[in-house]
């Protein structure tokens, strides 16, 4: 029940950090919420602002950056490692990510991501590198159905694994929900079996 | 120290050809079904909750009009946004008040047990799990928290969950699954003197990195693993999480059984001796294969303490902060922005850093034994002038038995502040904050930038390292203060 995602065409928003974990994602003084919306303006709070000012970004980071934007976010190895906070990848799809690009992602991060119609493509250490050694109006495409994804100038492409039933839901736009509320008898039938 | 086994991964599908792991004995019980070149459908036995993960999957029923599934298998209690004084008041801090609220409403309509603030059974979610007697060997448990891997100190397979999949669970007591690769760590041998659980689970993730264990389910095994209390085990569970590990566990003993006898929630009478054959069929065979396994010797390991922004960065504390030439390789990159953040010089001592605040608390090290363990050495002496020393049970009940024991007389006498179960200092989240560039040796699992407060500098530590830099003011070798 989330957007149907295909195929996405867009420039990227760089950030060069392994080990990004999930308090610096979304810190902890923004889970007070009761509601799924609005976490988009907090992603990153505290390497985007002084001193938690939002008058006052940090120049250097690339958020912050106008010749940085897009729908792709490209980040260091082990992305998302730390809390199971949800809020995490609601914070990035809520900013306005579909796509998330690493070499490699924590798992918890990993569903909670697909759980909410957020990609995350997982290249090769080497493709990575060459992500981040692009000009920032370089653009990436990534294509579900073919599971690929590629960089438009240099043509260069790299096949990018997920599970076929994830594959599905993410085209189709349905959740797991839908999909476990759909095969109820047979959960009910398992519990009885097994007293 | 480590090997890697080239073993079929189609595993999912195949059937076991008489034997198998202790993760596998237990997954294969709970598949309902699997979804052709997809995930498994897993039974969940118990599902914990609590008030920061669980308000928007019950918004998410309602807007499905649906209620919640098996009610009677969720167990809820308030913890991560509670202040740790003066819970007997309402809660100042509106948002945190207002989740708490929430909780307590759902439970209500959804008919769920709440341990809510001022209950007896209240306490962080997974120090009441164990101690009610609600994990049990052989479960699948889930609850939307990262920490949920400490169950599986009882054997059990317990992973955290995010919010759309606590909804998941509670919709249809379901979740999707891929089953994990398998990985053992066996640590065989004695334990060094001063040494404990929490030592040998920063030793191991300072061996194999932050995300050494990613993709994995960790099963902990060997004689020193075999030696120690279930407290302690939950203390190494409970860091499997750290490793990137799904979850991690331990096969179920004497020491298992023992400790979950007589346990409220335990089985009784004729239920606990059926119960009771179930979990001794719960180890990993002798021929059992695993993807992945390292050794590691007791003998190694020493009091460890962290300099960096994240758990795989510890060393002995008797040893210098690694430089870039010394350090891990994946740790390599994030060294120095690490070690700017921390104010802290590669190539150092970390013996002897100045020290403002110790917090001895956490689903990690909160329980009695690390409260026994801190007071049996605090006892007579007094804390440093300078230093703000929080303990933090983590449940009513270890904060009772503490009292009980006379405990809270000796931190008091310390200097030590008892305060009231919670997350507490934990997480920046609820009142407990460590200021800006103030540095806190910490027995949670977390050295992340800002984790304990925007700006706050952490050293994670165990219960007695912690206790030693409360008396001294500074990072101290334990071993020389016994
Ligand atoms: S004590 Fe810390 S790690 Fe444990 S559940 Fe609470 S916030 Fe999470």
């Amino acid at each position: 029940m989330s957007k149907p995602l295909s195929t996405v065409t867009s420039r990227f928003i760089p950030i060069p950090i392994e080990n990004i974990d999930t308090d610096q994602i979304i810190p902890a003084r923004f889970l007070k919420a009761t509601t799924k919306e609005g976490f988009g303006k907090n992603l990153f709070r505290d390497w985007r602002y002084e001193n938690d000012d939002e008058t006052n970004p940090k120049a250097d980071f690339p958020l912050n950056q106008a010749q940085y934007r897009g729908e792709i976010l490209v980040a260091g190895k082990n992305f998302g490692c730390g809390s199971s906070r949800e809020h995490a990848a609601w914070s990035i799809q809520d900013y306005g990510f579909r796509v998330v690009v690493s070499s490699f992602f924590a798992d918890i991060f990993k569903n909670n991501a697909l759980n909410n119609g957020v990609l995350p493509v997982q290249v090769s250490d080497g493709f990575l590198q060459k992500i981040f050694a692009l000009g920032a109006d370089s653009e990436l495409t990534v294509d579900l159905a073919r599971q690929t994804i590629s960089i438009i100038s240099t043509g260069e492409s790299e096949s990018f694994d997920i599970n076929s039933y994830k594959k599905t839901c993410l085209l189709n736009g349905y959740d797991d929900i839908d999909f476990l509320l759909s095969i109820k008898p047979e959960i009910e039938t398992f519990e009885t079996e097994r007293g | 120290m480590e090997s890697n086994n080239h073993k079929n991964s189609s595993s999912l599908s195949s059937p076991r050809t008489g034997s198998a792991t202790l993760f596998e004995k237990i997954w294969e019980k709970h598949v309902v079904k699997t979804i052709e070149e997809g995930p498994s459908v897993l039974y969940i036995d118990k599902h914990l909750i609590h008030e920061v993960t669980s308000p928007q999957a019950f918004s998410g029923l309602n807007k499905r009009g649906i209620r919640v599934f098996r009610p009677k298998q969720i167990v809820a209690t308030a913890d991560h946004n509670v202040p740790t004084l003066n819970q007997h008041l309402p809660i100042k801090e509106e948002l945190g008040r207002k989740q708490v609220e929430a909780l307590i409403r759902n439970c209500a309509e959804q008919g769920i047990e709440l341990y809510g603030l001022g209950h007896p059974f209240q306490g962080i979610v997974h120090v009441i799990g164990p101690e009610l007697g609600i994990t049990q060997p052989g479960m699948t448990i889930v609850c939307g928290d990262s920490h949920t891997s400490t169950h599986g100190a009882f054997g059990s397979i317990a992973f955290g969950i995010g919010t759309s999949e606590v909804e998941m669970v509670m919709a249809t007591q379901c979740l999707l699954q891929s089953k994990p690769k398998l990985m053992r760590i066996t640590v065989d041998g004695t334990l060094n003197k001063a040494v404990v659980s929490k030592d040998i689970v920063l030793y191991i993730l300072s061996k194999i990195s932050a995300s050494g264990a990613t993709g994995y389910a960790v099963e902990f095994a060997g004689s020193a693993i075999r030696s120690l209390s279930m407290e302690a085990r939950m203390t190494i569970c409970n860091m499997s999480i750290e490793m990137g590990g799904r979850c991690g566990l331990i096969a179920p003993d004497e020491t298992t059984f023992s400790y979950i006898k007589g346990k409220e929630f335990a089985p009784k009478g004729a239920d606990w001796g059926q119960r009771l054959a179930s979990w001794k069929e719960l180890y990993s065979d002798a021929d059992a294969v695993f993807d992945k396994e390292y050794h590691f010797n007791a003998e190694d390991i020493q009091p460890m303490i962290t300099y960096g922004t994240n758990p795989g960065m510890g060393i002995g504390v008797s040893e210098n902060i690694p430089t870039t030439e010394t350090i891990h390789e994946t740790d390599r990159s994030g060294l120095a922005k690490s070690l700017a953040y921390m104010g802290l010089q590669q190539g150092a001592p970390i013996k002897g850093q100045k020290i403002d605040y110790v917090f001895i608390g956490s689903c990690t090290n909160s329980r009695i034994e690390d409260l026994r363990m801190v007071a049996s050495f605090v006892k007579g002496k007094k804390k440093a002038e300078a230093v703000e020393v929080w303990v933090v049970p983590g449940s009513k009940q270890v904060e009772a038995q503490a009292i009980k024991e006379g405990i809270d007389k000796v931190f008091d006498e310390a200097g030590f502040q008892l305060r009231q179960p919670g997350c507490s200092a934990c997480l920046g989240m609820n009142e407990d904050k460590i200021p800006a560039g103030k540095y806190c040796i910490s027995t949670s699992n977390r050295n992340f930038e800002g984790r304990q407060g925007a700006g706050a500098r952490t050293l994670l530590a165990s219960p007695l390292t912690a206790a030693a830099a409360a008396i001294t003011g500074k990072v101290s070798d334990i071993r020389e203060l016994l």
